[in-house]
């Protein structure tokens, strides 16, 4: 090989592996992001089956209910509308009701939300943002 | 009083800042050399009165000066002195001040240890470094003031973010500012050489030094946020792919790739332009991340408040040094002189590879912290991007990168002689094949993928220890001259090996953990048992118990192995803190060897008390690896031959003992 040919042959390498990158990162960018809704949303324009989405609002007065063990089921409400929500497993130590909450999980068949993870917060000021951003875009909600 | 003569000093600071940033760069254009020398009194001035400064901070919250409104916005009297002090920087305004001050500090040391620079070098050096100080103590005096009085002085403070108040926040952020922040030098050395037009081995002689310094600080600090992220949030994960996280990682990744191309430069005058653009590249992500982390765009227990003026400012500066720098780059870049040339398949090869692995890596992290704030700017759609994302990008991009570490520090420069590398690396092959398969069989048959992780990580250990042994002739000379050689060999190549060995100790405490180990969730009454991994554990009792701050519900468990014999007590714990009504978990952790027992409590239910446990094996190994890592960082410092030192005294050493090789 001539010199020009390596240094093509290297070049080209690189540029392969970059193609590479692009490659899986549209890949997952397409596959692997979840969208966040609210449980409005949900009702107007459902999310596919299966598909991991994010799901934001307030925790439902009244609607925690402690099942068998560790299980948890809740109603994430936006002032509107309401999803039933189930979780298994340890709530952050912020959860509480009428508070703002994150959880990400799938929609099932039964209209039920299963919940694989439920947002902490890391402060009592801290409203997730997203929430905080369309319950006061839909004015039910003022910043202190 | 003092608040006000910190005041004052932070504006002080400002005007000498504009002064550093601009008589020795005027002096450099011009030619003259009292001009030119201002910059170090200045710089160092500067450092004594941010000091002063920050001094003043920390005394007004030890001494509960809630006049303040900072101290009394992020502080409490009965809070324990220690996290008095560390408050501080708990909070925005206070952590922007920690990171002038360390940027100053940077700027002192270039001026105190710069005498054998070239004086335009060192002066436009230091007039970059006053530069960034003072667009940065411009957005402190301007939006994220801290020495602010309030008229009237309450009584008691609001206290600080509990989960703040812990070791951790005395050692995480001032390593990772160490860290973020020392990548400066090198981006202000980058912008200098470009200004300059001149671009020589002992630049990177230069550079290369205060890149190993920032680039081990930071791997500490990254380490030890994780660490501590582990162990106060009470979910048992060490890294979540949180855009904060992600971050710091951006910059580590390329100032890794810089550390690299920088040897390239330094020994074989190569990748020249290369290198000068890592160093700018570096820096701006390091300037990302202060944007990211502080500008309010994320919410995390990282960004303390939300003001969009701030969000504004910090762009400002961001859009101003990065897009500065890289069209300085684009209009001298060119006219830099390209260097050495050599065969794909060298040590300057090798570290090409990796310097193409590491920033396509960096590439990736950025798109995927990126894209939801894009994505949210340009359709209000909010999505989310996680660990599955980089779990399917970041993590095979990485995985070539790790199965070729061992080979780079084995090729010679130029013209590498790879079927002899391989030779070399023969029992390091082999053994860590062995203990892939050994682990196949013996632990979990079901999971390849974890054999293989291990396979990989002791590759590395092993890798990295091979490098040494082929240097010293252990195993074709005798005992006693291999052991005479080993302790002959510079100190850069011991930190070659502990570095790349402390990656491998990573990689081994992260697949370790995610494919082995055991987790459960129990609603447990007391008296009642639990088996996991062969341990035991008895749910004692819930007991109350009162801090200083704090009341907490102690749940007390009898540690011991299924065999019967006891290992203790372990306390799991639901704190509240009562300045802020705010509720905490405090894990119970039990370290054995090297694996870890992990115990957080959940609510009480009918049922009993919400448990989850988990057994995670060999996950010291994760920090372990990173602090071996750093410590390999600054073996390589202490070797003479790369002391932050000058050329000329470098020369005199190697002269000294008879000229060295390599």
């Amino acid at each position: 090989m001539t010199r020009k040919q390596k240094r093509l042959a290297v070049i080209g390498s690189g540029m392969g592996f970059l193609a590479l990158a692009a490659a899986l990162t549209f890949y997952a960018l397409g596959q692997q992001t979840s969208y966040f809704y609210m449980p409005s949303d949900l009702l107007s324009q459902p999310a596919a089956a299966q598909e991991r989405i994010r799901l934001g609002g307030l925790v439902q007065q009244g609607s925690v209910e402690r099942g068998q063990g560790t299980h948890v089921s809740f109603v994430v409400a936006d002032g509107q509308n309401g999803v039933p929500v189930v979780y298994d497993g340890i709530l952050p130590d912020l959860f509480r009701e009428e508070q703002g909450v994150v959880i990400e999980g799938r929609m099932g068949p039964d209209g039920v939300f299963v919940a694989d993870t439920v947002l902490a917060k890391h402060d009592e000021t801290y409203m997730p943002r997203e929430v905080a951003d369309r319950l006061k875009k839909d004015g039910l909600w003022q910043e202190q | 009083m003092s608040v006000e003569l910190g005041h004052f000093a932070l504006v002080l600071a400002l005007a000498l800042a504009l002064v550093q940033a601009l008589v020795p760069l005027l002096g450099a254009r011009l030619g003259s050399a009292p001009l030119m020398r201002m910059g170090e009194p200045v710089a160092i001035t500067g450092f004594a009165l941010i000091a002063f400064a920050f001094a003043a901070l920390v005394l007004a919250y030890v001494q509960s000066d809630f006049s303040v409104l900072n101290v009394w916005e992020n502080s409490h009297s009965a809070k324990p002195l220690l996290f008095k002090i560390t408050g501080t920087w708990g909070n925005h305004e206070g952590s922007m001040l920690l990171w002038v001050l360390i940027l100053a500090f940077f700027g002192a040391l270039v001026a105190a240890f710069g005498q054998n620079l070239p004086p335009t070098l060192r002066a436009n050096v230091l007039a970059i470094q006053g530069l960034i100080a003072s667009a940065f103590l411009l957005f402190i005096l301007f939006t994220s003031n801290p020495f602010i009085r309030l008229e009237r002085a309450p009584i008691e403070g609001r206290d600080l973010n509990p989960i703040l108040q812990d070791i951790g926040l005395a050692i995480h952020p001032p390593l990772l500012y160490l860290g973020y922040v020392g990548f400066s030098i090198s981006f202000s050395f980058a912008v200098a050489a470009l200004i300059d037009g001149r671009l020589d081995a002992a630049w990177a002689r230069w550079v290369r030094p205060w890149t190993l310094v920032a680039w081990a600080f930071l791997t500490g600090g990254i380490a030890m946020g994780s660490y501590w992220a582990y162990y106060e949030l009470g979910w048992g994960g060490f890294w979540f792919w949180d855009p904060v996280e992600n971050a710091s990682l951006m910059p580590w990744l390329a100032g890794t790739a810089l550390l690299h191309s920088a040897i390239v430069m330094e020994k074989r005058s190569a990748l020249k332009i290369w290198t000068v653009l890592l160093a700018i590249l570096t820096f701006s992500l390091s300037l990302l991340g202060t944007f990211l982390v502080r500008s309010g765009v994320l919410t995390s227990v990282h960004s303390f408040a939300t003001d969009p003026t701030r969000g504004v400012f910090i762009l400002a500066i961001l859009v101003f040094f990065i897009g500065g720098a890289l069209a300085l780059f684009a209009v001298r870049g060119a006219s830099l002189a390209p260097g050495g040339l050599f065969h794909p398949i060298s040590r300057e090869g090798a570290l090409v590879f990796n310097n193409l692995m590491l920033t396509t890596a960096a590439a990736t992290v950025l798109i995927g912290t990126l894209y939801p704030l894009l994505i949210e700017a340009i359709s209000e759609d909010k999505i989310s991007v996680g660990a599955p994302f980089f779990n399917l990008t970041f993590v095979p991009l990485f995985l070539p990168l790790l199965l070729a570490v061992p080979f780079g520090p084995l090729l010679a420069w130029k013209r590498g002689d790879l079927p002899g590398a391989l030779q070399r690396l023969q029992f390091a092959f082999w053994a860590a094949g062995a203990a892939a398969i050994a682990s196949y069989f013996l632990i979990d048959r079901a999971n390849a993928a974890a054999a293989l992780g291990i396979g990989l990580g002791l590759w590395l250990v092993f890798g990295a220890l091979t490098d040494l042994a082929f240097k010293s002739g252990i195993g074709k000379v005798g005992p006693a001259l291999a052991l005479r050689r080993l302790s002959g060999l510079p100190l850069s190549m011991f930190g070659t090996c502990f570095a790349h060995a402390g990656l491998g100790l990573t990689v081994l405490g992260i697949v370790s953990v995610t494919a082995l180990q055991a987790e459960k969730i129990l609603t447990m009454q007391p008296g009642q048992s639990t088996e996991i991994s062969g341990y035991t554990l008895r749910f004692v009792d819930l007991r109350p118990f009162t801090g200083p701050n704090y009341t907490e519900d102690r749940a007390e468990f009898a540690l011991g192995t299924t065999r019967g014999a006891s290992l203790g007590e372990l306390v799991s714990s639901k704190r509240l803190y009562t300045a802020r009504g705010m509720p905490t978990t405090e894990a119970g952790i039990r370290t054995m060897g090297l694996s870890q027992l992990y115990v957080s409590i959940g609510d009480r239910t009918p049922a009993g008390l919400v448990v989850r446990i988990w057994w995670k094996p060999f996950v010291t190994l994760i920090w372990a690896g990173a602090l071996v890592m750093m410590g390999g960082g600054f073996i390589s410092l202490m070797d003479r031959r790369l002391r932050v030192g000058a050329p000329a005294r470098r020369k005199a050493a190697l002269a000294a003992d008879g000229g060295g090789t390599r």
